[in-house]
């Protein structure tokens, strides 16, 4: 796990309220396919991938806390899902530290697929009553699939944006080193 | 080493926890004017001016993908659309002849209080800033506020620009701030509207079909009303003759027009309607700011 410096502190909290000013403001308002995509759950997801599950949580809690004040829903009900899609999303990272190129593409629509599914069972527990629909499901599935087709370029760029003051993992370095001829564990022994 | 970091991990993640399913009880257990409504006021204060302008400034990628959108749909609906260009225009002729007979014989009954337009209500012209894009809540958040008039439960209406069908009743005020207030949709799982059918008079709440804004249910109507499809809906109003039950909607603000009834004839019977305005288009609503003669 990344020690949190400032400088990643104060980038991650630019990004979590950046997100959500333009997921509420433009992307919220623009319908493909039947339905719109949300940026929250893929920038929270890239964040876990990024730096892991206690930063992923911590991130997931603070945008969910930000949703939920900024769009007068319930507090704490986005939180509590995001904190599941980002320490999800940072846990694969620290067992498996996938390496294929699709992999922000899955972790982006099980995100997708973790939050609205979450948001559906929590807003059932909590007594709002809407009748499941096979519409229902249809538009969540839209949306799983229309953020899966965008979490590419949403990962890049929150790595793009984050990896200045990301400290280097020294996982990957031995990996990136290895892979590229030099410096394998095997030669310096 | 291993150990202290799995603990931490795990105390990190169920103080997160903890945190979120206090503040949900907390929030659930508060009333409107509790602390943490106060700081979601506050922060929509501070956001919404941000809002307006991330709004504006890309208005033009908004544009962009309605356009391509609005292209391929276009196509199809313009065949349809002259179809019922023709109907409707004939259907003009025929009620403006029968408004101007109805106009002398509410005047004849002493009933020509019903209003011409929507000036007695003062409506307030705002622009939305913000939508949520839950399916659960269906909320927008207007660039007007308490400076301008607009308190609580006052009605919303919209347009999405289509000239004919495009306007009507898309929800209420659900907070307000000095600047900026949060609209409920009529498409929000929460909402009902007391609602009249405009032919058969037929009475009922408009209640949402999660997950599909594009389909309202006329709940509780009578088995035996006369309701058929293309009937159009209006806000019903204050029906009863108590002032403090008054309906927050003034009478015969349009809704939606019915589209199909499951089950006609049944108790169960449940009547659809598509609203009238494409709540996914709007971009300016009108606030209704006064009440006349109790909304009735």
């Amino acid at each position: 796990m990344p020690s949190a410096t400032p400088q990643l502190l104060l980038r991650a909290a630019a990004l979590g309220v950046a997100v959500v000013l333009i997921q509420v403001a433009a992307v919220s308002q623009v319908v493909l396919f039947g339905t719109n995509a949300d940026l929250t759950p893929l920038v929270v997801a890239a964040v876990g991938l990024l730096c892991g599950s206690i930063p992923g949580a911590l991130f997931g809690f603070g945008v969910g806390l930000f949703v939920d004040a900024a769009l007068v829903q319930t507090m704490g009900l986005s939180s509590l899902v995001f904190i599941a899609a980002g320490y999800g999303a940072g846990r694969l990272r620290e067992l498996r530290d996938p390496q294929a190129g699709v992999v922000p593409m899955v972790v982006g629509a099980a995100a997708t697929a973790i939050t609205t599914f979450g948001f559906g069972v929590m807003n059932f527990l909590l007594g709002i009553d809407a009748p499941v629909s096979f519409l229902l499901l249809r538009q969540i599935l839209a949306t799983i699939i229309l953020n899966a087709l965008i979490a590419l370029p949403v990962f890049a760029l929150v790595r793009r944006w984050l990896s200045p003051v990301l400290p280097e993992d020294p996982r990957r370095r031995r990996r990136r080193a290895y892979t590229t001829g030099g410096l394998s564990p095997l030669s310096r022994a | 080493m291993y150990d202290k970091t799995v603990r931490r991990r795990r105390a990190v993640l169920g103080l997160l926890v903890g945190c979120s399913l206090i503040l949900l009880t907390a929030y659930f257990g508060e009333p409107a004017g509790g602390a943490l409504h106060s700081v979601q006021r506050g922060i929509l204060e501070v956001v919404s001016p941000i809002q307006e302008g991330a709004s504006r400034a890309l208005k033009p990628i908004r544009d962009l993908f309605g356009w391509v959108g609005d292209t391929v749909s276009a196509k199809g609906d313009l065949k349809d659309a002259r179809k019922e260009r023709d109907m409707w225009r004939a259907t003009a002729i025929r009620n403006e002849a029968a408004a101007r007979e109805a106009d002398k014989l509410r005047g004849l009954v002493g009933l020509d209080r019903a209003p011409k337009s929507l000036a007695p209500y003062g409506p307030v012209t705002a622009r939305v800033i913000g939508r949520s894009s839950t399916v659960w809540y269906g909320r927008i958040f207007i660039d007007k506020g308490s400076s301008s008039g607009i308190k609580r439960n006052y009605a919303v209406l919209g347009s999405d620009g289509d000239a004919q069908d495009g306007a009507g009743l898309i929800g209420r005020v659900e907070s307000v701030t000095a600047n900026a207030a949060t609209v409920r949709l009529i498409t929000d799982a929460s909402m009902s509207v007391p609602a009249r059918t405009v032919k058969t008079d037929a009475s009922g709440d408009v209640k949402p079909k999660a997950g599909n804004p594009r389909d309202l249910i006329l709940d509780y109507t009578n088995k035996n009303d006369p309701i058929g499809v293309g009937d159009p809906v209006v806000t019903a109003g204050t029906t009863s003759q108590r002032s403090d039950l008054t309906s927050v909607y003034p009478p015969d603000l349009p809704i939606g027009r019915v589209t199909r009834i499951d089950e006609p004839g049944s108790e169960d019977q449940e009547v659809h309607l598509a609203p009238f305005v494409d709540l996914q288009r709007v971009e300016f609503v009108q606030v209704l700011t006064k009440t006349v003669d109790g909304n009735r």
